[in-house]
Formats: C-alpha cells, sequence, structure tokens
C-alpha cells in the first residue's frame, strides 16, 4: 500500500529537482527546512526522528539536497520527509511537508474494530510494519542513532 | 577574445564574444571595480581574466563543446587593508552575474564558526557554514587560524577536511575564498597540501602606494560627503608619506582611521567655537585638522 501523507500526496513522487524546487520556496518564504526520518509511519506518528537539525539561514536548496543525500544513504529503507516551519506570528507550525523517500515494500495498514460497552465500535489503525521491533522493519538492518 | 572565439565556434558559425560581454552585464562591473578599487592591477587582471574564462566556458557550452567546470576556489593574500574583503564580495557579484553560482550572496567565516570545542562538533559545525554558503561564495578571514601545527587535539584540521569534502564534490554548488596574510598563508598551504591543490587561483594583493592611498581617502571622503581642500589633502599626503614607514600599518584601513580620526578633531574644532559658521563648514575638513595627528609629532611613535 502506498502511504500518502502531507503535501503533494495525491502527486506521483517527487524527483530531485522537484525536491530542490519545492525546498527553494520554502527558502524564498524565509522558513527553515528539516529533514526527518521512521520507520512507523502510522498517520498519528507525529515524532519522527530528526535528521540533524533544522537548517537555518539557508539561501540555495543544495545544502538541503547534499544532508538528504546522506540521509537517504543512511537510513535506505525508512520514509523520510522534508519540512518547511513558518515562524511567522499568528501561523508558527509546519508549513509544508513532504516525503521524499519511501521503503521499496509497504506492508500497509489494517483496520481494527474493538467492541467496547454498549455494543459501541472503536476503530483503530494497526500498521503491519510496527509488528517488527524498531530498526528491523521495512527489511532494513541498520537501527543506527542518527548522526548528531 | 574574437581570435579564440572563431578558433573554438564551429566553422560556418560565427560567435559575437563582445555582444555576449555587454549582454553579461560583466563591462558594468568591471569597471565599476576599476571606478571604486583603487590599485589592485594583478588583482583586477585576474578577475577580468576569471570572467573571461566563465564566458567563454557558456559560449563553448552553448556551441556544444564539452567543457568542464572550472574549478575557482580562490586564495587572497595580502597585508591588511589590502581590499580583500571588498574583492571578495564584489567576487560573489561577478560570479553570480556569470551564472557561476546561484545566489551571489557572501558569508563570511573565521575559526570560531567553523571549529567545534569537542569532540564531534566541529564536522556538523562546519558543514552547516558550507551549507548557508551554498549557491554563494564563502570567505574564510585569516584563514591560517584554522590549522594549528602546535597542536596535535585541535579540531582545526577536521574543519579543513570537511571542507575538502565539500569543495570536491558540490564544485557546482560554492566557492570558497581563504583569505589572511602572506607569509602566515603560505605555511598554512604547506602544512595542508590537499588545499593548496584544490585552490585554483592564488591572487596575490599588493600593498598601495602613497598616491594610490590618496585617491582611497579622496574616494573615502567623498563618500561620506566630506571635502578635503587642497592643503588638508597636502598634509594628509604626509601624514600618509609618514605613516606608511611605521610599524602597524593597514593600508586602507589606516587611511579610513586617519580620516575618522580627522572628523573627531574637525568636529571639536567646531564645537570649541560655537559661533555661526557657514554650512559647508560641516563637511570641510582643513589641515589643521590632519596635522594634529601623533604621527607628525613624534614620527618615530607607535
Amino acid at each position: 500500500m502506498r502511504l500518502t501523507q502531507g503535501t503533494f500526496s495525491f502527486l506521483p513522487d517527487l524527483d530531485d529537482s522537484e525536491i530542490s524546487a519545492q525546498v527553494q520556496y520554502c527558502l524564498d518564504h524565509g522558513w527553515p527546512v528539516s529533514i526527518e526520518h521512521t520507520d512507523d509511519p502510522h498517520p498519528r506518528n507525529v515524532y519522527w526522528e530528526m535528521w540533524g537539525t533544522p537548517m537555518f539561514d539557508l539561501r540555495d536548496p543544495a545544502g538541503v539536497l547534499a544532508e538528504l543525500a546522506a540521509c537517504r544513504k543512511t537510513f535506505p529503507g525508512r520514509y523520510i520527509k522534508i519540512i518547511g516551519y513558518d515562524r511567522a506570528y499568528h501561523r508558527q507550525t509546519t508549513a509544508l511537508s513532504f516525503l521524499v523517500q519511501r521503503p521499496s515494500h509497504e506492508p500497509g495498514f489494517r483496520l481494527e474494530r474493538q467492541e467496547s460497552d454498549d455494543r459501541r465500535v472503536r476503530y483503530t489503525l494497526h500498521s503491519y510494519a510496527s509488528e517488527k521491533p524498531h530498526g528491523s522493519r521495512y527489511g532494513e538492518s541498520n537501527g543506527s542513532a542518527p548522526r548528531g | 577574445m574574437t581570435s579564440e572565439a572563431t578558433v573554438i565556434a564551429p566553422p560556418d558559425e560565427r560567435v559575437d564574444v563582445g555582444a555576449e560581454y555587454r549582454a553579461a552585464g560583466l563591462s558594468d562591473i568591471l569597471e565599476e571595480l576599476d571606478r571604486e578599487l583603487v590599485g589592485l592591477t594583478p588583482v583586477k587582471t585576474r578577475i577580468r581574466e576569471i570572467a573571461s574564462l566563465l564566458l567563454i566556458a557558456r559560449l563553448r557550452e552553448r556551441a556544444g563543446k564539452t567543457t568542464d567546470q572550472p574549478t575557482l576556489h580562490m586564495s587572497f593574500t595580502g597585508h591588511p587593508g589590502t581590499g580583500k574583503t571588498t574583492v571578495a564580495r564584489r567576487m560573489a557579484a561577478i560570479l553570480h552575474r556569470l551564472g557561476y553560482v546561484r545566489k551571489g550572496h557572501l558569508v563570511t567565516a573565521g575559526r570560531d564558526d567553523l571549529v567545534g570545542q569537542y569532540v564531534g562538533h566541529t564536522a556538523p559545525k562546519t558543514r552547516e557554514v558550507l551549507k548557508r554558503a551554498m549557491g554563494g561564495v564563502l570567505f574564510i578571514d585569516e584563514a591560517y587560524y584554522l590549522y594549528r601545527a602546535d597542536s596535535e587535539r585541535d579540531y582545526g584540521s577536521e574543519a579543513i577536511e570537511t571542507m575538502l569534502q565539500v569543495m570536491e564534490n558540490q564544485r557546482d554548488d560554492l566557492v570558497v575564498i581563504f583569505a589572511g596574510y602572506g607569509e602566515q598563508m603560505d605555511a598554512f598551504f604547506q602544512a595542508n597540501p590537499g588545499l593548496r591543490s584544490r585552490v585554483a587561483h592564488h591572487i596575490e594583493f599588493p600593498n598601495f602606494t602613497v598616491d594610490e592611498l590618496m585617491s582611497i581617502a579622496a574616494l573615502m571622503v567623498r563618500q561620506q560627503q566630506y571635502e578635503l581642500d587642497d592643503e588638508a589633502r597636502a598634509a594628509l599626503h604626509d601624514y600618509l608619506t609618514l605613516r606608511i614607514a611605521q610599524p602597524y600599518f593597514a593600508n586602507a584601513r589606516s587611511v579610513r582611521n586617519a580620516i575618522d580620526r580627522a572628523k573627531l578633531r574637525h568636529a571639536s574644532r567646531l564645537v570649541a567655537n560655537p559661533a555661526p559658521i557657514p554650512a559647508r563648514e560641516l563637511s570641510r575638513i582643513d589641515a589643521a585638522d590632519i596635522r594634529a595627528s601623533r604621527v607628525f609629532r613624534d614620527p618615530t611613535a607607535e
């Protein structure tokens, strides 16, 4: 199942020149760009791991792309996303975030129904990938900590 | 340049190098360089050469010839106040105009910005500065401080290594300029042979002559909307002749300091005699303002 989340989720995966153009858009707006990765892509998992610190004061996307290449090399089997954060007063939130890498095999999710009191049904999503321990999902062998 | 162009163009096609030169706005930049930077002939020659090289590289590319992106990392050596930073700033604009760098901004970094304080701190710190400079020019002032031969545990060499990697692999993304005083820079490059070979252009900034310093002074005074009368100009000429022989002479920077001090004395002279004066006196520096300098009182002092 192809995971879709964030901005451009309805589009095919962006290639590097398209990623670069989007990063340039962020930089033109003065949004610092950061890279995050995870092997637990549950839609409610907002705590992805950070690849280094957010990148401030950049003028050109080349720096972000270089970091992205390093992240891809270290975690070839993880989801990676790029985030532009708008710090402007009254917004102060993620302005744009999009996936830039996905594992080759994505097992997807199943819907779980739980019968609770008064025959009410609670629904929840179960990620097949999360059945395996952290670091060994998506056929990945390494689960090493990100570099500082 | 025309003969070069005819050699590289396909035989049946003609390339108008002059038109391309004008279209790139190069003449404006180079003229501005001539107008606003006094002296520095070897520097200007080299900039002209680099500009021509890049222009021809672009034309070659358009004519379908393969051209390697030339390496443009540079080192600026020269005594204090010879215009290294000023030229670096211009360089960023020139390279941007030529399409060699995408953004054309200048990021200035010193040892503190590049070298970390503990193990594992240096590489990310250096990389951060490099990332900020991408698309523009990274200017490393007093670059020889990066490497300390006397300390093995110094993290400076790690910073140099990190930089080398990026300078080599992302040559299209940024230009690095190392600047510093002559002898120290020589020692620095000797200790880092890998660096020396990756820096293609070593540009030497000569000291200014008294006449050049006078033109610089005239330029500075005009920019600050002051004026020197003839006597003041003669006084300044005498001042510079004496000052140049003294230790710690810092070329254009010393001129700027001399003018700043003259402005100071000019101001206190006006305040000391609070009588109504013509408005143009507010901007006229006279000989006495300059002759009051301690350089005249004791030429051997300082």
